[in-house]
């Protein structure tokens, strides 16, 4: 497919638009230098991701991450930022000063993943209906050939819930048993 | 649409999540690119789906449980981190020095 072809597809504008903006917040979540500016920006990229998962007609997966990481997860952040009382200013001290080896890393890293998918998938197109799968699909795969591990996945959800819980919470000093005892 | 582009946007998402990883000294913020890198493997398993057109959604599926366990790691860092501060005064990996020979 040649670049006139893929550009005169509208929804490539989309993409490009939804894309460039993801890519820009990521990039903005790893360099801000306020904690909350950084999980806020999260919210951008992970709303950008929302986007591209209703381009390619994953309507139900689009908005279970609207709300579970949108909704939840970034709310856990900011109170996870507040209690830390990570510096809520300016401060050059969130990152380490040696960026150059990371960078080169990354880079490395990226390339190598591009290049192997281009090498291998070409031009492969993306086949879309047009309509979003349905939700009942997805339910039916849940319930049915997915069963055993959806069930141990609400399994770990509950024991991560406990185990929070219980690495959190705060022992009592023994003056304060003694006056719980004594209440 | 092709496929390459969702798979090049993930790579690049994903190492942004790595330089992140790497260079972010506070645990919340760490626990943040990891967050960008699960981002960039769901939109890796959607696109995969997408081309596939596999009948029982299952792309989908592995996003949905990729999800959860999110979720639940967020959980517990976040109450490791809140330990970690309530006996240290301080969420920067360079001063848990505690486990180092």
């Amino acid at each position: 497919m040649s670049l006139d072809a893929w550009i005169s597809e509208p929804v490539n504008w989309v993409f490009l638009v939804i894309g460039l903006g993801v890519l820009f917040a990521a990039f903005r979540v790893v360099t801000a230098q306020n904690v909350v500016h950084a999980a806020l920006y999260l919210v951008g990229a992970l709303a950008g991701t929302a986007g591209l998962f209703l381009i390619l007609s994953a309507e139900f997966v689009a908005w279970v991450l609207v709300l579970v990481y949108i909704g939840a997860v970034i709310v856990l952040f900011l109170f996870g930022i507040m209690i830390t009382r990570a510096p809520t200013g300016l401060d050059e001290g969130l990152s380490a000063d040696r960026k150059l080896w990371p960078a080169l890393l990354s880079l490395a890293l990226f390339v190598a993943m591009a290049w192997g998918s281009i090498e291998a998938f070409g031009t492969d197109p993306v086949t879309t209906t047009g309509s979003a799968t349905a939700t009942e699909l997805l339910g039916e795969s849940l319930l049915g050939r997915f069963v055993v591990p959806f069930e141990i996945v609400s399994f770990v959800l509950l024991a991560a819930l406990i185990g929070g819980i219980t690495i959190a919470r705060r022992d009592l000093t023994p003056v304060e048993e003694e006056e719980r005892a004594s209440v | 649409m092709i496929v390459n582009q969702f798979l090049v946007l993930a790579a690049a998402l994903f190492a942004i999540g790595i330089y992140g990883l790497l260079i972010r000294r506070n645990i919340v913020l760490i626990l943040l690119s990891v967050e960008l890198m699960l981002n960039a493997v769901n939109i890796n398993l959607i696109a995969f789906e997408s081309m596939l057109d596999t009948p029982e959604a299952i792309g989908q599926v592995f996003a949905v449980f990729v999800i959860t366990v999110a979720a639940a790691e967020v959980g517990i860092g976040l109450a490791i981190v809140l330990m970690i501060f309530r006996n240290r005064q301080s969420a920067n990996v360079d001063d848990l020095n505690l486990m180092r020979w």
